[in-house]
């Protein structure tokens, strides 16, 4: 670990972008609109008073405070899981050097979802601290399985083969999860709200849960940062300014699915946040990712609660689930990035 | 000399032909033996005499509601959506020379599968609207993933992946209009988004069977244009293919199918990619895929359907035994790709 931290305490040569203050600053006032908008909006409409009452007169029963009190483990939830997948994001396009690579694009949210069903089934597991660990094996394993099938033969993992590779994966396996649950409507009844990806059902128990694993995705992602822009490089120039390549993509891709992962077992996939916030991000902020995670982290928070917030104005009086929201959002930007693209690179 | 090449190639030539007539028979054999499989079986067994007098219009009690309203649609809608399925991605594949570019990879399915969701669910339009508006829109999708993935220059590449952004965003579109339309309405949500013969309805064929009974021969009259279009513009130009003319009416008869067949039975997975490889590898080269691969589509649906009704204790629709069927097919597709070069 020393060894991959080593090269962010050489003499620093790239200097902060100098944008990368006030654009800290805008994200956060974004956040506060975000988490404002959050608590106050929603297929329920709740006046000032209600909300100030929810938020900071625990005494004052009215319909409307509870409502907001409701809203409070949810807005948290959202905030935390759009940080993990927007790390999340960085972390997998950062080991891959691929621009494509997300968690949803690459069926990772799928293979985690395909575990939990499993094990409700037929383990007959049903807390949420069970339910953690057999989502991020299941990420694991289909990270490893789509990227090893993404980077058979010439040329590597390019970006083309890697989707293709995700999308087959995740075509078989949401087919594996609905063959699951046809048949189990206690499954089904459960399970609903996985298949699309919700974090209405928030509570602070699933917080709870799901904190140590993002801290130590954090924690991961920011120690490998410095070198990670080393590896963005090259392996061979990665390994001549002295990083250990396998060791340090090992540690930055299990930062990876660690993040979403965890994410996918309390709220389901959700996808296209990590690939929206990061290459937001990017526009920003340029490639350095010292810079690049907390921005990420930021825009993903930012981006996975208004996205919320939208599904539940647009499908009031029900709610439309967030995955929804960020496909509908974020797949343009898939597309985007394929417009961009220069043909040799796919 | 020339007369030895000549009577070899000839040769050849024959048993290509051969073995195109053979296994085009084999294939049609089986779907017909399929057919029957499909009004045989049942919860209800009935002995094969009513089956056939059930179908010659005769009342008998209990045989008659079962094959009537039951199995003949079901059993009609598999093999018409099946047929259009299998040419339509046939032809995809072969014009574009890449067997991923089809119309289940590039959501060219998932368009007209939103349109009927938003003309079934939320307007409640009769059928003709229905099939119109899938049409339309799957056509829509079509021109729009190719002026997005124009670029300054043209890849297949580039159009797979802008088809696959495309199909994200629709399928968002159709979880949307099934949330606001039909909340817990599982199976309708089901059929939308991955396939089902469940719940066709006699009423509900003549416009699929009409859309494949003019749209086949055409497909199959210019698929003979289509394997020289396979080698090029230029070398197609220079036979006498007038390219541009071949392409947009195969495009349009195709889209009109998988649209119609999609209005149908909702877009079942992977049918449209499996069947043009499947047949391609039974054939041969040399002679049009289009019979076979429609053909192979029949044979696809309807085994699937049959073991998604029979061989386990739950139905599963359609969809889901062709998903789970297709994927590591796609998967072994790349894999061999990669290891060509292809990709």
């Amino acid at each position: 670990m020393n060894r991959i931290s080593a090269s962010g305490n050489q003499p620093q040569r790239w200097r902060m972008p100098k944008q990368f203050p006030y654009l800290m600053v805008l994200g956060l006032v974004l956040l506060g609109v975000s988490i404002a908008a959050s608590l106050a909006l929603g297929s329920r409409w709740v006046g000032f008073e209600d909300l100030m009452a929810g938020l900071f007169q625990p005494d004052i029963d009215s319909h409307g405070a509870d409502v907001v009190r409701k809203r409070i483990p949810r807005t948290v939830f959202s905030l935390f899981c759009g940080a993990a997948l927007g790390v999340s994001g960085a972390m997998m396009q950062a080991v891959t050097r691929n621009p494509l690579a997300d968690p949803s694009i690459l069926g990772v949210n799928t293979g985690a979802a395909l575990f939990v069903v499993s094990g409700i089934t037929f383990l007959n597991i049903s807390t949420a601290n069970q339910y953690i660990w057999l989502a991020l094996a299941g990420a694991m394993i289909t990270a490893v399985f789509v990227f090893g099938i993404g980077s058979l033969g010439r040329g590597g993992a390019t970006p083309l083969k890697l989707v293709l590779a995700g999308a087959a994966t995740s075509a078989a396996l949401s087919s594996l999860v609905s063959a699951i649950m046809i048949p189990r409507s206690y499954v089904m009844d459960q399970f609903r709200f996985w298949q699309v990806g919700s974090v209405g059902a928030a509570n602070w128990s699933a917080i709870a849960t799901f904190l140590p694993f993002l801290v130590v995705g954090f924690l991961f992602a920011v120690i490998t940062a410095p070198a990670l822009n080393a590896l963005a490089l090259g392996d061979e120039v990665a390994t001549g300014l002295g990083v250990r390549t396998a060791m340090l993509r090992l540690v930055a891709a299990t930062a990876g699915v660690l993040l979403c992962g965890a994410t996918t077992a309390l709220a389901g996939p959700i996808g296209f946040i990590g690939l929206l916030a990061t290459h937001l991000a990017r526009l920003l902020l340029g490639p350095d990712l010292r810079y690049l995670i907390p921005m990420s982290a930021i825009l993903g928070a930012v981006i996975l609660t208004i996205s919320d917030v939208a599904g539940r104005i647009l499908g009031s009086p029900g709610e439309l689930e967030v995955g929804v929201v960020t496909a509908f959002v974020g797949a343009p930007i898939l597309i985007l990035l394929a417009m961009k693209a220069k043909v040799r690179s796919l | 000399m020339t007369n030895q090449t000549d009577a070899i190639m000839m040769a050849g030539r024959n048993r290509r032909r051969q073995r195109w007539f053979l296994v085009t028979g084999l294939l049609a054999l089986l779907s017909l033996c399929l057919c029957c499989a499909m009004l045989y079986l049942g919860s209800t067994i009935y002995p094969l005499k009513d089956i056939i007098r059930a179908l010659a219009g005769e009342q008998i009690k209990g045989a008659s509601f079962a094959v009537q309203t039951i199995r003949l649609p079901r059993m009609l809608a598999g093999l018409f959506a099946g047929f259009a399925f299998g040419m339509a991605g046939n032809v995809f594949q072969t014009m574009l020379r890449n067997p991923l570019a089809n119309p289940n990879v590039i959501g060219i399915t998932a368009g007209s599968s939103a349109a009927a969701v938003f003309c079934i669910v939320i307007l409640h339009a009769n059928k003709a609207v229905v099939s119109t508006a899938s049409v339309v829109a799957g056509l829509a999708t079509v021109i729009l993933i190719y002026a997005l993935s124009r670029g300054k220059a043209f890849s297949i590449g580039r159009l797979i992946l802008v088809g696959i952004g495309i199909q994200a965003v629709l399928n968002a579109v159709i979880s949307y209009l099934l949330l606001i339309g039909a909340q817990n309405d599982i199976p309708t949500a089901l059929r939308w988004l991955s396939g089902s013969l469940n719940g066709a309805q006699m009423h509900e064929l003549p416009v699929l069977i009409a859309a494949v009974l003019i749209c086949a021969p055409v497909v199959i009259y210019l698929g003979r244009h289509l394997s020289i279009l396979e080698l090029g513009d230029p070398s197609a130009i220079s036979l006498g293919v007038r390219t541009d003319v071949t392409r947009v009416v195969l495009i349009f008869c195709s889209v009109c199918m998988i649209a119609i067949a999609t209005a149908t039975t909702g877009p079942i997975a992977f049918v449209a990619f499996l069947s043009g490889p499947i047949a391609k590898r039974l054939v041969g080269v040399g002679f049009s895929n289009s019979i076979p691969a429609g053909l192979v589509g029949v044979v696809l649906v309807l085994a699937s359907d049959l073991v998604g009704q029979f061989a386990f204790e739950a139905r599963y629709p359609v969809g889901i035994i062709t998903g789970i069927l297709g994927a590591p097919y796609l998967l072994f597709l790349l894999f061999q790709m990669n290891r060509r070069g292809e990709l």
